[in-house]
């Protein structure tokens, strides 16, 4: 398996660096973003694979910077991570187009997995996308 | 509430019953009993009026009656026939027979006084009346009718005498009348138990026998006739009446005066008032007492009545308060939720960094602890746990202090430290809808008297409807304690959406909301106007639409008889 490159989006600080370690320390590629614009900004300069970001945010919310990103980045994958239940705020994420929804705190497996699944998908997009160009 | 207070009601409503229930029976009763007593009083004078009136008739029409017989036989007979005593005899008799005995006699007088014929029962031929009252007035009067005396035969009689004049003679041709006959004219008149009447002369003398002895009234019927003026020459005022005090009885009495005989004799009704009026006295005496009776029952209902209403005013009020402690706990239940989002996240977040250190330390013991400065790292990892944990204990430990049943005793609170306390409560919230929570707090706010955790319900609600008014886009909450004027005014202000003037004077109605349904019970206002006012304290809104709304409360200071706060004595005032 290839290193991943994940952006991680909170607002906690100290959740970000220890995640963050975690997934350095598995190969992958982290950057850290403590706010929707911080993250935006390094998506400018940064190709991340996938976006884990917190939905309920100080400042700019999670919802707000995932149609962001699916503007300007369409194939870059998302995962929603939020502090407590709410159907409407999954529906509406799903709607914007993430690729998952998952409740804090999350087991860092199941978290794994399902960044692995999302990078999958992405790649398979991309590859389905760089088929199309050479056909037509 | 007290149980003065319920005595207090229970006698203003006893006195109200009685009050709104005796005035118009008392009014009636009085209106119509005198109204009635008036016009029986006046009719019952009219009746004896009418009757007395009939009466005096009938004697004068009696008495006229006679003398024209006397002067028929007179002008018709002529004195030759009256002198012989069979011819005198023969009139005599018819006249009995045509008059059922009202002449006792018939006499011829000549002009000395000298009877020289007479018929009847008396052997009085040769008698000498020229010393008889009588017989004088005769002669200057033509026609004379006596007062009743006892004369010559010493029975109570009197006479009809008429002049006759018959070739330069003069003769006087008298009759006597049945003094029993007469006497039955008036006698007859008896109403109830005092009424009787009778007829008196000049001198007060009896013309008739009165059915009861009232000899005893004589002077004062003189003096009543004389007042009267009914003896004083011929005014004819036929039928007066006067009620005056019988000094012989000493009861009130009617009179009822006629002068009759050309006002030479007076016909006289009297009767006791309370007898001539006793059917209306009975009246009277009945109406008392049954205004008596429903007084007494009136009294005895509202008695009943107004206490059984007070308990069960008490016992809504009772049911009422339940009901209240029981909306505000719901109400606080609700807010309890609205916050609960904010600090589900607040809870877990410093979990989830919790759970991601354990992760990290198990990554590096897999590794190897003295691999690296992986021994350095896991020991800054238990620390983040360590004060991630104590964060934890902070939120909740703020959420038991909110959450603990709510104790409606009123107490003395610093007003600083719970706005403190409750801005920090929502200042999670407030930070994920962009709102941006500010206190000027002023440092001389003295204590105010109210229950803090209701308090703490108020503020928490207004908070909330503030955070919530502002929601997509945020704004700021401002919340400014000033003492002015002996007031504590808390005003909590936002930026928010503000609220319609059409919504303002309902707000604090229950189950308003203007939010979508399910979202809002629409309690929470009126909770907070129900607990406010029941601290004596005031609650104000200004808003204007898309600029912001302001709540101000302005609470009571704490008088010196009230506890203090354990907590806020502990922690003191200080901010």
């Amino acid at each position: 398996m290839c290193s991943i490159k994940v952006l991680l989006v909170d607002d906690e600080g100290d959740f970000l660096r220890t995640l963050g370690k975690r997934l350095s320390k598995r190969g992958n590629v982290v950057e850290l973003a403590g706010s929707g614009e911080q993250a935006l900004c390094l998506l400018e300069r940064f190709e991340a694979d996938v976006v884990l970001l917190d939905v309920k945010m100080p400042g700019m919310d999670g919802l707000t910077l995932l149609s962001l990103i699916k503007q300007k980045w369409p194939l870059i994958e998302a995962i929603m991570l939020t502090g407590h239940a709410s159907v409407e705020v999954a529906i509406r994420g799903m709607e914007l187009g993430a690729f998952d929804y998952m409740m804090k705190p999350v087991k860092f497996e199941k978290l794994y997995y399902k960044l692995e699944d999302a990078f999958r998908r992405k790649m398979h997009q991309e590859e389905r996308i760089m088929a199309m160009v050479k056909n037509g | 509430m007290s149980n003065h207070y319920y005595h207090g009601l229970a006698k203003s409503m006893m006195f109200t019953i009685i009050l709104v229930s005796f005035t118009p029976l008392l009014i009636i009763a009085l209106l119509a009993g005198y109204q009635y007593s008036v016009a029986y009083k006046g009719k019952v004078v009219a009746h004896l009026r009418e009757l007395v009136l009939k009466h005096d008739q009938n004697v004068d029409s009696y008495l006229k009656e006679k003398i024209a017989e006397i002067q028929v036989l007179a002008d018709v007979e002529g004195i030759a026939n009256l002198k012989s005593e069979v011819r005198l005899e023969a009139l005599h008799n018819s006249l009995l027979r045509h008059h059922r005995g009202d002449f006792v006699d018939l006499g011829l007088v000549n002009s000395k006084g000298i009877q020289v014929a007479y018929v009847g029962p008396f052997n009085l031929r040769g008698a000498n009346y020229a010393e008889a009252e009588w017989f004088k007035n005769v002669q200057e009067r033509q026609v004379y009718v006596s007062d009743v005396f006892l004369g010559l035969r010493g029975v109570p009689h009197f006479i009809i005498a008429v002049l006759i004049e018959s070739k330069g003679e003069k003769w006087v041709l008298r009759t006597t009348l049945d003094f029993i006959m007469f006497n039955k004219l008036v006698e007859d008149i008896r109403i109830g138990e005092t009424g009787l009447a009778f007829i008196i002369n000049r001198n007060g003398e009896f013309q008739t026998t009165p059915r009861k002895d009232i000899i005893k009234e004589v002077p004062f019927l003189k003096e009543l006739a004389a007042g009267k003026n009914e003896f004083s020459g011929f005014v004819q005022r036929r039928g007066s009446i006067s009620m005056e005090t019988n000094p012989a009885t000493g009861q009130e009495t009617i009179f009822v005066i006629s002068p009759i005989k050309n006002g030479n004799w007076l016909m006289i009704y009297q009767q006791d008032v309370s007898d001539a009026f006793s059917d209306l006295n009975q009246a009277r005496n009945i109406a008392a007492v049954v205004l008596l009776l429903g007084g007494i029952a009136i009294i005895a209902m509202a008695y009943l009545m107004s206490k059984r209403m007070a308990r069960k005013v008490e016992l809504s009020d009772l049911e009422k308060d339940m009901m209240n402690e029981q909306v505000i706990e719901a109400g606080k239940l609700a807010s309890v939720g609205e916050l609960a989002a904010g600090i589900a996240h607040e809870i877990n977040n410093p979990v989830a960094i919790m759970v991601e250190e354990a992760g990290w330390i198990q990554d590096l013991l897999e590794e190897g602890l003295y691999v690296d400065d992986n021994e350095r790292e896991v020991s800054r990892a238990l620390n983040q746990i360590r004060s991630q944990g104590t964060r934890c204990k902070d939120i909740t430990h703020k959420l038991l202090s909110f959450a603990h049943k709510i104790d409606p005793t009123i107490i003395r609170v610093c007003l600083n430290d719970l706005i403190h306390e409750m801005a920090e409560l929502c200042e999670q919230r407030a930070k994920y809808a962009n709102v941006n929570i500010e206190t000027s707090l002023a440092d001389n706010l003295p204590e105010v008297a109210a229950s803090p955790s209701e308090l703490q319900q108020v503020l928490l609600n207004l908070i909330n409807n503030a955070i919530d008014s502002m929601d997509p886009g945020g704004g700021e909450l401002d919340i400014a304690t000033r003492f002015e004027n002996g007031v504590v005014s808390v005003s909590i202000s936002d930026t928010g959406c503000g609220i319609a003037k059409s919504n303002l004077s309902r707000i604090f109605d229950p189950f308003f909301t203007t939010k979508p349904v399910g979202k809002g019970t629409g309690l929470g206002l009126s909770i907070i106007y129900g607990i406010v006012s029941k601290m004596k304290g005031e609650i104000t809104v200004k808003s204007a639409l898309e600029k912001g709304t302001v709540f101000t409360l302005k609470l009571p200071l704490a008088g010196l008889e009230l506890e203090q706060d354990e907590k806020s004595a502990n922690s003191g005032c200080v901010l």
